[in-house]
């Protein structure tokens, strides 16, 4: 397990790591939510968790927290695992079943060679081991929309394991601070979705639909390296960007096609790990944070109070915001696994290893894969920094909202204003109106062209930056007109006439004598008085440091 | 003509001498004077018509499709049927209609075959003697040969004799006696331990296991996906190899079906089996088998030996631990094959619905017998987390094990092993079920499914005929994927032994002929 943790940091930058807030001790009575309590300058946070530089006092009852993840991530493909149905999200229900998905007796799985390019992919991006033989199996339960009463998966033998993955955040002063840390993969595997059921208590029967039974799942296995809901979030995230990056899944939560159950408990530091609960079906970021947080302190309490944990499977409650028994899972569970007889063992390839003058469509050579892994988030941030001088958080910003760092990179395509000056047009002006509307960038009305034209205008200083919210207020209204139009028809370009100007402060400075005189006195801010008249008499289209050149001028003569 | 083989009447069919029409109303009419020995659980007249109908204008234009054009054959009822109800013999499947065709039945229909109907089996395949199937017990056409009746006549047995009718074996019993008695030319069966030579042996008929992985198993529904093999059942070796060489080769929809293109199968007629070894392996020579099978075997064996062929004695070390083993492996993928049934997708679903867990368990009560309730109980006790290591692992090692003992054995220069196929002649139905349907199986499949375990090919060729007027076969095992190889041999083997044909003179006789034995149409057909 220790060796791949050696290639978790991105090669040719180095965060500065000391002083990592702890986010793993949880003291009585803290409020839900990351509690640090101790600092540790250690990178490899995954690695011994809960070893504290001090031993904590007597008396002192400090909790450490303990979450693994288990993300399945539906896999963006044409077809299903085992079946040749199609996918797609929001189809009539029943309409995309074929036969095996079915489960008509005699129908046997054919593995859809998609999927296993994905998790190989994916295996890679994760740093993962590929195993170059893995086996399928069947997991045994009975449940209304799993037609078949088993569901295939790779128990055994995983297509990838020992992998990693590094995720980080802000902390600190101004969140300015970036943090590595990393949780070990423990596996990938191949799995069948099942399908969906819908209680209607009213009439008390259930439906199934069964669209979404046989889709290709990749279950990604995470250690128990991380130690509260925002530490778990922010890897999901990260896992999520990488997903979308590598296009092995479009990982939308709200669709259904990134479900993280947890695994959480609470201990001693220095004592062995406490009994564990499950929350299952975690299907939003907020909410996988909620979660486990609640339940790190629901944990501490029960524990505190003298009860026990029960190693049970729990379900959240957004509404109510805690952690509930799911009754359908009481009792333990014997999935009687089984190898799955209808599936050869899956073989896959490298260079050396590729038989010769095998069918390239039969046989997957797993270097070709890595060949075509495309950039991943944690480089293109780090290209971002280099790039553009950015601040890390920044290149987190522009990477976590969907198609921001498109928006951004047409823009800087287009435009000669300087990179600080776009990332603060698209993350303060473009996001803030975006948030304000609930937009997704897809949805934002100001094209990048449209944005880059009017900061092309602001850096020719055509118009004052002031003119140019103007303006951007103007475009979002999407009204079909150009920037500079909008400039034109509104009266917003800056004036560049120097002897209009100077009639201008010229008049001011003779119909007000006394800020003219305080200025003379020696009162500093008493001139920008005097540019604001100006500002006001130019309706706001002067920039106001050649005022300012002009009057300083005026009243130095 | 119905006697023929399907080579014959592929001849007459092409040559003009009866047209396909002609022979599929005469199959449909034994079916109907033979419809006592419940061979059939669905009759497809009217597909079986229709296809004659098309097949009888291919002849006519003279594009027919081969061999099989026009051939009545029948299929066991746990292969899928598009449209045709497919039963598995279970209250589960009852008014089952298949969506698709099973490969091996396509494939069929693409050569022109006409569908007679599915044949009866025990429920799930899981019996050897076909007496556990919803619709009753099939009957061995034997028990009404003039053979079989003249024997006892001889003995003067004063038992009432229609009661005493023999068992088919099983548990493709009834695409057995439906081949047996001439409804068709040939048979699909499935064999998972024997269970398409164990009726063939029984009905005087070819038995042919292939190799696993050699035909598709998609459309067949499981008993144990690792050891089911589509089977044939056939008059002669010939017909079996012409349908093999139709089945085989490499499906899309089956994973476990081999990659390599397969070439058609012609027989050659072997004239020297001088190169030839034969392995007698010593362990099949137990204490249960017949005096009479048992000196048919060294007698058979002799024959090669005479016939200037090596015959050794071989060992498969491990053969005693395979029925046991088979039994873990095959109940605990049974338990998995199983749980699909639920009653909610298709097939019986019962009326209770105070919860999803009471409708289950109620569907799955009603819809299996006991046999296929014991082996879910049990596969799924194998398969308990405590249990997994215990008794499936151990039972996939020693399945290893007697799949290299057979490695051993070939290597050593053994080209086919000669086995009895089962301990005795056909039982009577009576003397059958005293004892249970597992102790049957048990006992039933000794000789025959270590191929299963190893997914060898192998083919029960029936040799003689008993003292009591009623075949006894024996069985070839080969090397895996060499199903020619061994067919060939076995050919040679049918050719010396020139065992009799099946003598139903009143069902022969056709239309036009009186029963020979009135009393017993009458009492059949109220069956």
């Amino acid at each position: 397990m220790a060796a791949p943790m050696l290639r978790l940091c991105c090669p040719g930058r180095r965060w500065a790591l000391a002083c990592i807030d702890g986010c793993s001790r949880h003291r009585r009575g803290a409020p839900n939510g990351c509690t640090s309590s101790r600092r540790r300058g250690q990178s490899s946070v995954a690695q011994q968790p809960f070893i504290t530089a001090q031993k904590p006092r007597k008396g002192e009852h400090e909790w450490a927290a303990v979450v693994g993840l288990e993300i399945h991530a539906q896999i963006s493909s044409k077809s299903k695992l085992f079946s040749g149905s199609q996918v797609h999200f929001a189809a009539p229900p029943n309409s995309l079943v074929s036969f095996f998905d079915a489960s008509l007796p005699g129908t046997l799985p054919v593995l859809n060679r998609r999927c296993v390019e994905a998790a190989v992919m994916t295996g890679l991006a994760l740093n993962c081991r590929i195993n170059k033989k893995s086996l399928f199996d069947r997991k045994h339960y009975f449940y209304a929309d799993l037609p078949a009463g088993y569901q295939i998966t790779q128990q055994r033998l995983p297509i990838a394991v020992n992998g990693s993955l590094v995720y980080s955040f802000c902390a600190g002063k101004n969140r300015s601070q970036v943090i590595n840390k990393t949780a070990r993969v423990k596996q990938i595997q191949l799995e069948q979705d099942s399908g969906k059921s819908l209680h209607d208590d009213l009439r008390s029967q259930t439906l199934i639909d069964l669209n979404r039974a046989g889709v290709g799942l990749l279950e990604v296995v995470l250690e128990p390296d991380m130690s509260c809901g925002e530490e778990a979030a922010t890897a999901v995230r990260e896992l999520q960007l990488i997903l979308q990056a590598l296009g092995t899944s479009q990982a939308n939560m709200a669709e259904g096609q990134l479900r993280v159950d947890a695994n959480i408990s609470v201990h001693h530091p220095g004592e062995p790990l406490g009994v564990r609960t499950e929350v299952k079906n975690l299907n939003s970021a907020r909410f996988l944070a909620k979660a486990i947080d609640y339940e790190i302190q629901r944990q501490i309490n029960e524990l505190e109070n003298g009860g026990e944990i029960l190693n049970e499977t729990r379900s959240f409650d957004s509404k109510l915001g805690c952690t509930i028994p799911m009754r359908d899972k009481e009792g333990k569970q014997d999935y009687r696994f089984m190898p799955e007889p209808n599936l050869p063992p899956l073989l896959l390839y490298d260079t050396e290893s590729l038989p010769a003058g095998a069918d390239p469509q039969q046989v997957i050579d797993i270097d070709r894969i890595r060949e075509q892994l495309p950039e991943l988030p944690s480089v293109t941030r780090e290209k971002l920094v280099q790039q553009y001088g950015m601040l890390p958080e920044h290149s987190f910003t522009l990477l976590n909202e969907v198609g921001l760092l498109e928006f951004f990179q047409n823009v800087m395509k287009e435009t000669r204003a300087e990179p600080k000056k776009v990332t603060s047009w698209v993350l303060n002006t473009l996001l803030g109106f975006l948030k304000q509307q609930n937009l997704a960038v897809s949805e934002s009305p100001v094209t990048p062209s449209a944005l880059a034209e009017l900061l092309n205008l602001l850096d020719r200083k055509a118009i004052s930056s002031s003119a140019a919210k103007q303006v951007f207020e103007e475009l979002w209204r999407n009204e079909g007109k150009t920037p500079a139009q909008i400039v034109s028809e509104k009266k917003l370009e800056l004036m560049q006439d120097q002897e209009a100007l100077e009639q201008l402060c010229h008049a001011v400075m003779e119909g007000h004598p006394q800020v003219v005189m305080d200025v003379k006195k020696g009162n500093p801010r008493a001139i920008n008085k005097l540019i604001g008249l100006v500002r006001k008499a130019t309706l706001s289209r002067a920039d106001p440091t050649v005022i300012k050149e002009i009057l300083e001028k005026k009243l130095a003569s | 003509m119905l006697g023929r083989t399907l080579r014959e009447v592929s001849a007459a069919l092409k040559q003009g001498h009866i047209t396909p029409t002609e022979l599929c109303q005469k199959c449909l009419s034994i079916i109907k004077k033979t419809k006592f020995l419940n061979a059939y659980i669905t009759v497809s007249e009217e597909v079986a018509l229709k296809q004659a109908e098309e097949s009888e204008k291919r002849y006519k234009k003279g594009h027919s499709l081969g061999d099989l054009d026009g051939i009545p054959i029948a299929v066991k009822d746990n292969f899928s049927t598009s449209g045709i109800e497919t039963t598995c013999a279970s209250n589960m499947l009852r008014g089952y209609v298949p969506p698709y065709n099973a490969t091996v039945v396509q494939k069929l229909l693409d050569q022109g075959a006409l569908l007679m109907g599915k044949t009866n089996l025990d429920e799930f395949a899981m019996g050897s003697g076909s007496t556990d199937g919803v619709f009753g017990p099939v009957k061995n056409p034997w028990s009404y040969s003039k053979q079989y009746r003249e024997k006892r006549k001889q003995k003067s047995h004063c038992e009432n004799e229609d009661s005493n009718w023999l068992i088919t074996g099983g548990s493709s019993g009834g695409s057995a006696a439906a081949v047996s008695a001439f409804t068709c030319f040939a048979a699909l069966g499935s064999d998972t331990g024997g269970s398409t030579r164990n009726p063939a042996a029984h009905c005087g008929l070819v038995g042919l296991k292939p190799s696993y992985g050699l035909v598709s198993r998609h459309g067949l529904i499981p008993l144990v996906n690792s050891m089911d093999v589509p089977g044939i059942l056939t008059r002669c070796v010939d017909d079996a190899a012409i349908v093999l060489g139709v089945l085989a080769g490499h499906d899309p929809k089956d994973s476990t079906t081999i990659q390599d293109p397969v070439k058609p199968f012609v027989l050659p007629s072997l004239t020297d089996v001088s190169k030839l070894c034969i392995g007698i392996p010593k362990e099949y020579l137990t204490p249960e088998l017949s005096s009479e099978v048992r000196s048919l075997w060294s007698k058979a064996a002799n024959l090669f030996e005479s016939e200037g062929a090596k015959v050794i004695e071989v060992s498969l070390p491990h053969t005693s631990y395979s029925i046991v083993c088979y039994h873990v492996l095959c109940t605990s993928e049974v338990a998995s094959n199983m749980a699909r049934f639920d009653g909610l997708e298709y097939g019986h679903r019962c009326d209770i619905d105070v919860s999803t867990e009471a409708m289950y368990a109620a569907t799955r009560r009603e819809g299996f017998n006991d046999v296929v309730r014991g082996r879910i109980l049990s596969g799924n006790f194998f398969l308990l987390k405590e249990n997994y290591e215990n008794y499936f692992v151990k039972a996939q090692k020693v399945r290893r094990l007697i799949a290299n003992d057979f490695v051993t054995v070939f290597n050593s220069g053994v080209d086919v092993l000669l086995t009895p196929t089962t301990l005795s002649e056909a039982v009577p139905y009576t003397e059958f079920i005293k004892e249970d349907n597992r102790t049957r199986s048990a006992q039933d499949d000794i000789f025959t499914q270590a191929a299963n375990m190893a997914g060898l090919p192998a083919v029960s060729v029936p040799m003689a005929l008993s003292n009591q007027g009623l075949p006894i076969g024996l069985q070839f095992i080969g090397r895996a994927f060499c199903d020619q190889e061994l067919l060939t041999i076995a050919k040679w083997f049918e050719k010396q032994v020139q065992f009799p044909v099946i003598q139903l003179q009143e069902l022969m006789d056709d239309c036009s002929s009186v029963f020979e034995n009135e009393k017993l149409a009458s009492v059949s057909l109220k069956q």
